[in-house]
């Protein structure tokens, strides 16, 4: 390498002194606001390193006199984002919540609302879009509901959660384990499984399962129903249509006579607030199984449909 | 801070001032295109926002609008929504294969014609010969001391700069919001921020680059004189000094005392003066020429005194170069052009442009893209039905609301509603209203008998129930547990 700088005669500018393998550079002078705009830079940098966050410390880093930061400026957008929700929060908690579906935009708002909620408190049991798990928790995209599948049921069901042992409104069923205490011996079950079948139309009727609507008679419709048909207020599943929340085959129903699983869901009203609560009552409706909330009932009718909650609640 | 001239060795300086250009007026055929495009592409920027174009009730009525907020793209007939945006990408392709074009027939003509830098920088020199008077005016103006005059004249003329460049920056943001509107709320203190914002800045911008920047501009800051090397070949036409016939140079007094002695340059030195970029075309293509053609001018003007003929500087190929030396003549310029290479180029680029047109005319205006839910994938309905979840994305893109009914085909038995019907109400078909210029989601629930194959393809379509049937559709699967 050679430091020495000549004038390069065709073009009549000096050269920068390098040479590699032969070539060199000419020295063509960059513009001088190059140089400026360098400056520039540099004495932005040096305003910068004062006003804002810039030189890294070992546990933090200087602060800035201008106080700034990026988690000040998410607290910000956050209490904006709060504000500006407010109003439509406040709408949704002071209706009925059957009066939702009257007002489409709150309903969509609430929906929204309990979609968010729904990822972050319901997915871990019931999957990201409601589906469940068959044998283990239930669907909410299907229109066969235990306790009833209006938002109003919902939000119940919601609030004070399945078997919840602490608390005295939550929901409660109480399906004996007519196996595992020896109330029926396994060709009863046998029996009792084929009739459940033939109901629910998986089987033709046999001699077993004409022994079985007998023993159903006698253990379980008072709380499935004279024909299977369920009783929601007891949170008894009706046993003649195709879904199944422990499964509808000969082995999954037989397990459950012997030893039901009485699943269980938390109350949320200690976790979260009215309003999300809500949300997430209008988001689970709006899945695909949501029913319409029951007329208003005259109140003769009414007194006749409380009969069956004069049945004994263990049969 | 180091003094710059501190970091100038015996070897010349690292950093060099920016040396003067004041280029001298000129007249020709190529300052009168230069004037035309500079008239032309000036009234297009200035004046497209405030062309009106009805549209109808439901849509701005601004011939060529950008509308970000809700997020459409009007120009004139043509309106753009964003899923529809391979349209633009369309026409940077085209630009792309138009530079390509342009720069193998004619070199840097972009350059030196319709780049906005040379357009306005131009315009600001078309201002300091307004002000300041032509090249020798403003040379002696701008070494002479700081008289009265002088700040009078250079007040004057960032006057006149900084005008222009706010005309400039508050004519950019009329295309992206109606622009009489606008124009009241910018000037009643009402407009967003943002209009302010943009205005300020692309009136700085224009002020330094069209002020002061210029050429400094072409020669260290824009990417395209490195790029477009590589686009031209020995066939494309570049402003070109003949040096076989101008050398050497000699006076016309050299030539009368010894006839033969000297080419047709009389080292006027004219090409250098109105040289926009200050370069000396005789030195031979180089990175500051925008091929302008103002030397072709000057030289040509100096020629016709001296009674030489013309095209001492001209638009020449490498090519013509090579046959001109040699002592032939270079094939007419039209034939330059109508090479195999530029046909090609032409070729790609209207076929890309006729596809485009067939494309708009062909669009449909109500677009319906499904979505199948896959969360689940299916459900178990309790009368042993099986129902899958489809999100539809109803676009009506034009500006009346639409009566549309959704029907399905190629699923027996099928039955439909939607999360604004119920069960008890399905059936084969759903009928909806569309808000007019609006993509409607909606939520279509779909339930078939189990009996089927586990993975079934069937088609969702719309069809149009207000006179005009036309709809689209989309094939999309329906799901069923597998068979036990």
């Amino acid at each position: 390498m050679s430091d020495k700088s000549r004038l390069d005669e065709p073009t009549g500018t000096h050269t920068v002194g390098h040479e590699w393998d032969g070539i060199e550079e000419l020295n063509t002078p960059l513009p001088r606001w190059w140089l400026w705009t360098f400056y520039a830079c540099i004495a932005w940098a040096a305003v910068y390193v004062v006003l804002y966050p810039a030189w890294p410390m070992v546990n933090s880093a200087t602060q800035g006199v201008l106080g700034w930061s990026s988690r000040g400026d998410l607290e910000k957008e956050m209490a904006g984002h709060t504000a500006r929700r407010a109003p439509i929060v406040g709408a949704i908690a002071s209706i009925p919540i059957a009066a939702l579906p009257s007002k489409p935009e709150l309903l969509e708002a609430a929906i929204q609302g309990g979609s968010a909620a729904f990822k972050v408190h319901c997915v871990q049991c019931h999957g990201a879009g409601g589906a469940g798990v068959v044998g283990l928790y239930p669907s909410l995209t299907d229109d066969d509901w235990l306790w009833g599948g209006d938002l109003a049921n919902i939000e119940t069901t919601l609030i004070h959660g399945i078997r919840n042992p602490d608390h005295d409104q939550t929901r409660l069923n109480v399906m004996p384990a007519f196996g595992r205490d020896g109330i029926l011996d396994s060709a009863a079950i046998n029996d009792l499984v084929s009739h459940v079948r033939v109901i629910s139309r998986q089987e033709k009727p046999s001699a077993a399962s004409a022994r079985g609507a007998a023993l159903f008679e006698n253990n379980c419709v008072a709380c499935h129903g004279t024909n299977g048909e369920g009783i929601r207020e007891l949170g008894a599943p009706k046993l003649t249509d195709a879904v199944w929340l422990y499964g509808g085959s000969r082995d999954a129903i037989a397990k459950t006579i012997h030893n039901p699983r009485n699943g269980v869901m938390p109350r949320w009203n200690d976790k979260l607030d009215a309003v999300t609560i809500r949300m997430l009552a209008a988001y689970v409706h709006s899945l695909g199984g949501g029913e319409d909330a029951p007329a208003p009932v005259a109140p003769a009718a009414a007194e006749a449909a409380a009969v069956p909650d004069k049945v004994p609640a263990n049969g | 801070m180091a003094n710059p001239d501190v970091l100038a060795g015996s070897e010349g300086p690292l950093y060099a001032a920016r040396k003067g250009v004041y280029p001298k007026k000129v007249d020709g055929t190529f300052r009168r295109l230069k004037w035309v495009i500079m008239a032309v592409t000036l009234a297009i920027y200035y004046g497209t926002p405030w062309i009106r174009w009805d549209r109808g009730p439901y849509a701005p009525d601004q011939a060529v609008l950008v509308d970000l907020a809700n997020r459409r793209f009007y120009m004139f007939q043509i309106e753009i929504w964003p899923h529809e945006f391979y349209y633009v990408a369309g026409l940077l392709i085209m630009a792309g294969i138009g530079l390509f074009l342009v720069t193998s027939a004619v070199g840097r003509a972009w350059c030196g014609y319709a780049c906005p830098q040379t357009v306005w920088t131009d315009l600001f020199q078309h201002v300091d010969r307004l002000v300041d008077g032509d090249r020798n005016a403003q040379i002696r103006l701008a070494n002479g001391p700081w008289t009265a005059e002088k700040i009078a004249r250079r007040a004057a003329k960032y006057a006149i700069y900084l005008a222009i460049a706010f005309w400039t920056g508050g004519a950019w943001i009329m295309y992206f919001a109606d622009a009489p509107t606008l124009t009241r709320d910018f000037w009643a203190g009402d407009a967003a921020f943002i209009a302010y914002g943009t205005v300020a800045a692309l009136t700085a911008t224009t002020f330094v680059l069209g002020g002061f920047m210029r050429e400094q501009v072409c020669i260290y800051m824009c990417p395209w004189p490195r790029i477009q090397t590589a686009m031209m070949d020995e066939k494309s036409l570049l402003v070109t000094y003949k040096d076989w016939r101008g050398e050497p140079r000699g006076s016309l007094k050299k030539a009368l005392a010894h006839p033969g002695s000297v080419g047709d340059c009389v080292d006027c030195n004219q090409c250098v003066a109105v040289c926009p970029t200050g370069i000396d075309i005789r030195e031979g293509p180089q990175i500051g020429c925008i091929t302008c053609a103002l030397c072709i001018d000057a030289c040509d003007t100096v020629m016709a005194q001296v009674g030489r003929p013309r095209g001492l500087i001209d638009y020449c190929a490498l090519d013509d170069v090579a046959v001109e030396k040699a002592g032939g003549t270079a094939p007419p310029v039209l034939k330059t052009l109508l090479r195999p290479r530029l046909m090609v180029y032409l070729g790609i680029w209207s076929a890309i442009g006729a596809a485009m047109l067939f494309s708009l005319g062909e669009r449909t205006r109500l677009d319906l893209a499904v979505q199948h839910e896959r969360s689940p994938l299916f459900v178990q309905l309790s009368d042993g039905m099986i129902r899958n979840n489809y999100t539809l994305k109803l676009r009506n893109m034009e500006t009346r609301p639409r009566k549309v009914a959704i029907t399905v085909s190629g699923l027996p038995g099928a039955q439909l509603w939607t999360e604004n019907g119920s069960r008890e109400k399905a059936s084969q078909r759903v009928l909806m209203t569309i808000s007019p210029d609006s993509v409607t989601r909606v939520r279509l629930f779909v339930a078939a008998p189990s009996e089927g194959p586990a993975r079934q393809d069937f088609t969702i379509a719309t069809i149009g129930r207000d006179g005009d049937p036309r709809g689209d559709e989309d094939t999309i699967q329906f799901d069923r547990p597998e068979a036990q």
